[in-house]
């Protein structure tokens, strides 16, 4: 009845520590696939799912659709109002939390192994059958022009915004997934039940699911939780080329500190050079250990509080990107240190020191990762979503530790791009010009 | 329904699981607390001790965070910088937090890698070697941290300035950073006299939580925290106490860079204090029946359901806190709407809540997520590890925290009212209006 593919059991094994994940990939007697780790312990479920598309697949005109549908899920469905659908899960003591992004729309829910079959259907109601009401719309819509009005007041939101824009125009990721005040203004209920079809669908989802529950029950949770759901949606946007040239935008904002996004062109995921990217980032600017940004910007001269960079791997876009805060008259000086770094890496690369230090790092940082049903459901829905097999796990710190100082050295001269390097500077700066 | 940006205060969450949980004292007076939770091959690390800002001396604000800063320099044995090196070079992750009542060390990593944090905890708690460049430096980190966390936002700022009315005489009204004049004068002698007095086993708890079997445990802090001597000086941790407040105060903070106008209220309100914890157990349900869902909860369905007064409701409420705490609410109005009728809106519910007593059925569905909250619990093992060393630092025992669940269980609609009575007085609120300049820039404002 249930066709069980059941994974080899993957083990993790790090250098210094090892972990025992056994993912199942089950499929339901209804054709759902979904990854599950069987764990009894604790008497609860963790459900992760994504619908690739997200804010990505807002019509032309709807700009904001998707970020208003989303907030008004949990605004009631089927027969239960706004309060009535929260009363109910506040007595099953459930959580359940649907966010959107540029590339995802996404379902967190935890629930106790008693209530499990209410808050399953619960589950499926709001994913099938939402009410938008109009005075819940009207009071979302409030929310959200609340949060566009204070985004435009936040230097950070206003760098993101302002490379976002510079980098990809037109394309959806070139604009805030909230809208604007006139696009979010102007969104009618078909608007949002347009978007709530064009997003929830089936042949989209990934799901996970943690904790207290047989393969079996699964298969059944499946059929019951994606019931109604309509197969497919509209096509997704097309890949688009990162349009920003290297320079500095300055956007002038009353603040003692300044705020700076910086970046090029990143790296497709699926890039055979990608793990050495991972690894070249770690050394430059990770967050997870002591990095040569952290090291030149903060420790050597006290220049900020902060400063990392980070790969962004969007469906559609790769970006290189960093940020860094210091006060007005000292944000030129980090600029400086920051293009420095960045020029004398792609230059001179990493030293076979550095690259097996961050190896160690990354590889026994990465059993750590496992370690609570919400945060397992997590990760296995990311995977699959960015396309991963569930032997991943197994081979993941293979695969870093496969990487050489010639690849590293390599990906660093191609990917890291001095000249390309663009600032979105937010703030006061002193010295600070803007090239266009 | 969305939450908003200006999302102020932070929902209380306070339960613990104890049959995890083995304590021991060693000899020189260190607590040890170990939580077992061996699903994942990992450890948590804590050291905690019982000094934060509150501790501070008159014009050093800020020291305690700054010295937590310069304990990741130099000791006897490593090298500035070299503690965090060797964690991540374990494959680990390790940081530091301070508050009013405590500052924290941890670190993450494979459960097998525990002796190593050991051997480096212990060093640094007695062995640091600080530098006058260590101190310039890191002194222009904490300044940029000022400025991030609070200078550029008014938010932060305009919370300074309430808690600083709220706590006339208590050292709650100085921001745990540090005032940034103060700061600016932290010195090499302000540090180590901090260290010196307060870094000592006699003020610290030990708190290791993961995959590890408490005898091990006791067996490797007997080694490395037992020969640490126990500091002979270590005074009470007395505080200045808040006068009776007989006069609601009231601020208006104006900032250009406010977006979106909305209010805060403070009460001030009784903490968990150890063997006596109903009244603040009766005030988490207070916070949740007040503001906690915006959509059950009194201001939200007041507010924002059955009249267009406000985007935001919320209200807030943490009982660990060694003194005197604060209970919360705030209120962000809708277009059109000014901030005097939302206040006037948010004491019209808060009146009709004192004469009516709380829905029985809002009641039960608290007590039933608190229960469910103590299922969860056992999901975040890190998350219990927080609750224990912030609890054994606010002066709460073992005790205390384990009957906590048992406690907010028992509270009684006749509990919420009677804590609602003592908070809910006006002469004990500080008001505040966060709001661009009456001549700003308001053109979206108006729409």
């Amino acid at each position: 009845m249930i066709r069980l593919a059941l994974a080899a059991v993957m083990t993790l094994c790090a250098a210094t520590a090892q972990a025992e994940i056994e993912v199942q990939e089950v499929t339901s007697p209804g054709g759902t696939d979904a990854w599950l780790v069987e764990t009894h312990e604790i008497p609860f479920v963790a459900v992760e799912i994504f619908f690739r598309g997200g804010a990505s697949l807002d019509r032309e005109g709807k700009r904001g659709a998707a970020n208003l549908m989303t907030a008004l899920i949990e605004e009631g469905s089927g027969d239960l109002d706004a309060q009535a659908f929260q009363i109910e899960l506040e007595t099953m003591a459930a959580e359940f939390s649907y966010d959107v992004y540029d590339d995802a729309l996404t379902v967190s829910a935890r629930f106790l192994t008693d209530n499990r079959d209410a808050a399953v259907a619960l589950l499926n109601q709001s994913l099938t059958d939402p009410r938008f009401d109009e005075p819940a719309i009207e009071r979302v819509r409030g929310q959200v022009l609340s949060n566009i009005r204070s985004d435009a007041q936040d230097p950070n939101d206003i760098a993101s915004e302002t490379f976002y824009r510079e980098a990809f125009g037109a394309h959806p990721y070139g604009s805030d997934l909230n809208g604007t005040i006139e696009s979010v203004s102007a969104l009618t209920r078909d608007d949002l039940l347009q978007s709530f079809d064009d997003t929830i669908v089936r042949d989209r989802a990934s799901v996970a699911v943690v904790g207290d529950i047989t393969p079996e029950e699964l298969g059944a949770m499946l059929d019951t939780l994606f019931d109604g759901l309509p197969d497919s949606g509209p096509p997704l946007p097309e890949d688009v080329a990162v349009g920003i040239s290297g320079g500095q935008t300055v956007i002038e904002f009353p603040s003692p500190q300044s705020v700076a996004l910086f970046g090029h062109a990143g790296m497709d995921r699926e890039d055979p050079d990608y793990f050495a990217a991972y690894i070249l980032n770690e050394i430059l600017g990770g967050s997870g250990r002591q990095s040569i940004l952290m090291e030149e910007v903060r420790e050597k001269r006290g220049l900020t509080y902060g400063v990392g960079s980070y790969l962004v791997a969007k469906d559609h876009a790769d970006l290189y990107l960093g940020s860094v805060a210091s006060a007005n008259d000292r944000i030129g000086e980090a600029i400086e240190v920051i293009r420095d770094e960045w020029a004398r890496m792609a230059e001179d690369g990493v030293t076979a020191e550095q690259l097996a230090e961050a190896k160690t790092y990354i590889t026994g940082a990465y059993p750590l990762r496992f370690d609570g049903n919400a945060r397992i459901a997590n990760i296995l829905v990311g995977m699959q979503f960015t396309g991963l097999p569930a032997d991943y796990i197994a081979t993941r710190n293979d695969r870093m530790n496969a990487v050489t100082l010639e690849d590293i050295n390599r990906v660093a001269g191609a990917l890291l791009k001095p000249e390309a390097l663009h600032f979105v500077v937010v703030g006061q700066p002193e010295g600070v010009v803007g090239t266009n | 329904m969305l939450r908003l940006l200006c999302a102020f205060l932070l929902l209380p969450a306070a339960v613990a699981a104890q049959d995890q949980v083995t304590t021991y004292t060693l000899d020189n007076g260190m607590n040890v607390v170990v939580i077992e939770d061996h699903r994942a091959p990992v450890v948590t690390h804590m050291v905690w001790y019982r000094a934060g800002s509150a501790d501070e001396p008159p014009g050093a604000s800020g020291v305690a965070h700054f010295l937590e800063h310069l304990l990741f320099k130099a000791t006897d044995d490593l090298a500035s910088g070299e503690f965090s090196a060797t964690v991540a070079a374990n494959g680990g992750s390790d940081n530091a937090f301070t508050s009013y009542d405590y500052t924290a060390y941890f670190q993450r990593v494979a459960a097998d890698r525990l002796e190593l944090m050991m051997r480096m905890e212990a060093d640094r708690m007695n062995d640091l070697r600080l530098t006058p460049e260590d101190i310039a430096t890191e002194r222009d980190v904490i300044l940029e941290e000022r400025n991030q966390r609070v200078e550029a936002r008014p938010g932060a700022l305009a919370r300074e300035q309430m808690m600083a009315s709220q706590y006339l005489n208590h050292r709650y009204g100085v921001p745990i950073i540090g005032w940034k004049h103060e700061m600016e004068t932290l010195s090499l002698e302000d540090a180590l006299s901090f260290y010196d007095l307060y870094y000592s086993p006699n003020n610290a708890i030990l708190v290791v939580a993961g995959d590890v079997v408490p005898e091990e445990v006791l067996a490797l802090a007997e080694d490395y925290y037992g020969p640490i001597p126990a500091e002979p000086q270590l005074p009470d941790r007395f505080r200045s106490e808040e006068p009776p407040q007989t006069a609601p105060r009231r601020l208006v903070f104006e900032d250009p860079r406010v977006a979106q106008p909305y209010l805060l209220r403070s009460y001030l309100a009784p903490e968990r204090d150890a063997g006596d914890q109903t009244a603040a157990a009766a005030l988490v349900y207070l916070a949740d029946l007040i503001g906690g869902s915006p959509f059950t909860s009194e201001l939200g369905k007041a507010l924002q359901f059955d009249s267009d007064v406000a985007v935001y409701t919320g209200a807030g409420y943490d009982g660990i806190s060694l003194d005197d705490t604060t209970f919360t609410i705030s209120l962000a109005p809708s277009v059109g709407v000014t901030l005097e009728e939302g206040e006037a809106a948010m004491d019209a519910v808060i009146a009709q809540f004192l004469a009516d007593g709380p829905d029985p059925e809002a009641m039960e569905r608290i007590r039933n997520q608190q229960k469910a909250a103590q299922i969860y619990a056992r999901d975040d093992v890190q998350g219990l590890a927080r609750r224990y060393g912030q609890g054994l630092t606010s002066g709460l025992t073992v005790e205390d925290l384990q009957a906590w669940p048992e406690i907010l269980q028992a509270v009684t609609a006749e509990d919420v009212m009677a804590a609602a009575q003592v908070v809910f007085d006006p002469r004990r609120s500080v008001t505040t209006y966060i709001t661009p300049p009456a001549e700003g820039p308001t053109e979206e404002l108006s729409q």
